[in-house]
């Protein structure tokens, strides 16, 4: 069975959160804590403040094989991918890894920012297990991908967040190990750039390296992965192809909230600089009879709270819908007005009116965008809510419509 | 090297380890480079942004030596042997220095570098091993300031300067030894942060730094074997300026006892640096 790259058997990882409430950080804690630990019941505490970051999780990974992993932040994905890459030791369970293992779990880790684009790439590429001759030989590559030739004696510090972003993943992009381990590092830089990595990603693949690969961009898990595992709570509560892992997933995942309610976002998945951010979100129709849930071919608002930290000028703030497997179908651009959007210092408030939502009635994701004028992300949630698109009318027939997108067509007898 | 070569299979196994386990001296030796390039980063970045760069390295023994010469060669008249105390003194602030600065870095070190601990897997010993040799760029500089000395007092080296590496050498593998022990437990204990600078300064009046052994009555010295640094120190005093000094003798027992303490102290540092390793990540 030598096409086997990855066999995990059992694994899990547990912490113990009880360390946490008592840190003995310092040795004055430990020494106060050994004297009246006797006294304590530790015993019987230990089961209950166990907390198991990965619980019994069991699965393989053929070689050349692309795996996607999703789940909510905390699930348990980071600490796969760091069992997985040796950085801490499981508490029980194994697994076996024939090949070369590379893991991407930060982009730029051991960055200096006082030495230069040209020592950092050098100290990053042997930090991320690179040879010196290696490095060499792919150097002109890194320094191309990254686009930072004339900079690269100019010490990182002085980089903007955009090139020390690409700068940092070129040279991961240029590790060639037999098994990848990619912790949602794809979300970084601006779309353009984006789109570049999404591209290396695909030809990493296509040399038949083994890739995991955590995300919770769902449009890229699709477009990289044939299987995808979804854990939750530390268990794996699905592992096969990737559109039906994934629907599973967003179907049970996010609540469907209800219309005209500001839905909070602080606690949402999202990558960006944050200079300004998406605060709350609420989404109405004109419907009261359907409890103004958004309808197909109907109107429907989405009104955005903004926090900004400074009076700035925003590009493009979008937002963005996708299909239960991931897909982006509808992309409400504000750049496509051709007019970039003003913030003030503090909260701010926009309103997207759609007036014709060209979508059959099901379960929809809407993720929320918003980028400077140079490009850079400063506030993405790929998963903001779940929506419900319903009929306005139940059609003759009773009968739900497939395909996720509508059209206004006529139908015509000669 | 293996990992040139597709034909060799990479097997990993990744469980729990259970009790004792080798040191893994061969991955050490694998992750070389990344050792190299850890030194190299660190002596780059001690050297940019500050306006005047080596000469600090100069400056700081220097600036010790003469407050010594001063205050304890002079004012109270501490004996240096026939030798000018200036350079009685220089020759221990050497590799004194050394140890000190190396002590300091590698017990901060695991701690200073959360970042790679936390996302990235090598064998972590070449952590505090990298804060170890870095120093010796300072030794250098250093060295380059005795050297300077020796001839401004015109003392010429004897052969018994063919025996100073061997002494920086245990001066190093004591400083990896406790290396080992204090960035270990920094990981755990921050206290450990509070507690080096007070351990080094107290330390440096229990070696015979700024005076002789000799000073010390014939039946206590056997404490002082107890210090690996006495060894050190005085053996560099023997091996720069031994024809010189009159009670200048080669650290016979006491070296012994002082490359035994040395090596007790880096074999349980690895061990207990090992043990810990793995909750490092966790911890820390």
């Amino acid at each position: 069975m030598s096409n086997i790259s990855i066999q995990v058997e059992n694994l899990s990882k547990m912490y113990n959160i009880g360390l946490a409430q008592q840190r003995h950080d310092t040795l004055r804690d430990q020494l106060v804590d050994l004297v009246s630990a006797p006294f304590k019941n530790r015993g019987k505490n230990g089961e209950e403040s166990a907390f198991w970051a990965l619980r019994d999780v069991s699965f393989e990974v053929m070689q050349g094989e692309v795996l996607g992993i999703i789940g909510r932040n905390g699930a348990g994905k980071s600490t796969l991918l760091k069992l997985l890459s040796r950085i801490t030791e499981p508490t029980s369970g194994r697994a076996v890894i024939n090949g070369r293992v590379g893991s991407l779990l930060e982009v730029g880790t051991g960055f200096h920012p006082e030495l230069t684009g040209r020592e950092n790439v050098f100290l990053n590429g042997a930090i991320l297990g690179m040879h010196r001759s290696e490095i060499n030989n792919k150097f002109d590559e890194i320094v191309a991908f990254a686009e930072i030739d004339k900079f690269l004696d100019t010490p990182v510090k002085r980089y903007s967040s955009g090139m020390y972003v690409r700068l940092a993943f070129a040279v991961a992009a240029h590790l060639e190990p037999e098994i990848l381990l990619v912790d949602e590092v794809l979300a970084v830089g601006d779309i353009e750039f984006q789109k570049k990595c999404l591209g290396k990603m695909d030809d990493v693949a296509k040399l038949g390296r083994t890739v995991l690969f955590v995300s919770h961009n769902m449009n890229a898990i699709q477009r990289l992965c044939s299987q995808t595992i979804f854990i939750d709570k530390g268990e794996l509560v699905e592992i096969g192809p990737t559109r039906d892992v994934v629907s599973g997933y967003i179907s049970s995942n996010f609540y469907s909230t209800a219309p005209g309610e500001w839905i909070d976002l602080q606690d949402a998945v999202r990558v960006g600089t944050g200079e300004a951010y998406f605060d709350s979100l609420s989404y109405e129709s004109d419907s009261e009879k359907i409890g103004f849930k958004p309808y197909s071919n109907g109107p429907v608002k989405f009104s955005l709270r903004i926090e900004s930290d400074a009076p700035r000028s925003v590009s493009s703030v979008a937002v963005t819908i996708f299909d239960q497997y991931g897909t982006k179908l509808v992309n409400a651009d504000s750049v496509s007005l051709g007019k970039s959007v003003e913030l003030s210092k503090g909260s701010n408030q926009f309103t997207f009116e759609i007036d014709r939502l060209h979508l059959n009635p099901g379960v929809y994701i809407v993720g929320l965008w918003m980028a400077k004028t140079s490009g850079n992300v400063l506030d993405q949630i790929y998963s903001a809510i779940r929506i419900d698109v319903v009929d306005l009318e139940e059609n003759e027939f009773g009968m739900r419509i497939d395909g996720a997108v509508t059209c206004d067509f006529q139908l015509i007898t000669r | 090297m293996a990992d040139h070569s597709p034909a060799i299979k990479h097997q990993t196994i990744i469980q729990p380890s259970k009790g004792w386990f080798s040191l893994q001296l061969g991955a050490l030796w694998q992750y070389r480079e990344l050792l190299y390039f850890l030194v190299w980063r660190d002596i780059k970045v001690r050297y940019k942004q500050t306006a005047l760069g080596v000469t600090w390295v100069i400056l700081q023994p220097v600036v010790s030596m003469v407050v010594f010469t001063f205050l304890f060669g002079n004012l109270l008249g501490v004996p240096s042997g026939d030798v000018p105390y200036p350079i009685f003194s220089f020759a221990a602030l050497l590799p004194w220095n050394y140890f000190a600065t190396s002590i300091n870095k590698s017990s901060t070190s695991l701690v200073m570098n959360t970042n790679l601990v936390t996302k990235v897997y090598f064998p972590r010993m070449v952590i505090p091993i990298s804060s170890v040799l870095s120093g010796l760029v300072d030794f250098g500089f250093g060295f380059l300031v005795l050297v300077g000395l020796m001839f401004y007092f015109r003392i010429p080296p004897s052969w018994t300067i063919l025996f100073l590496p061997a002494f920086l050498f245990l001066a190093m593998l004591t400083a990896l030894g406790f290396g080992f022990w204090l960035s270990a437990l920094n990981v755990r204990y921050r206290d450990i942060n509070y507690l080096v600078p007070y351990l080094i300064q107290i330390w440096m009046y229990l070696t015979p730094v700024i005076y002789s052994v000799t000073l010390i009555p014939e039946q206590f010295r056997f404490l002082l074997a107890l210090n690996p640094m006495t060894a050190v120190v005085g053996g560099f005093r023997w091996a720069l300026l031994g024809p010189y000094l009159a009670d200048a003798q080669a650290p016979g027992n006491i070296l012994f006892f002082s490359i035994l303490i040395s090596i007790l102290v880096l074999v349980s540092g690895a061990v207990f640096f090992r043990r810990t390793e793995r909750t490092f990540a966790d911890v820390i």
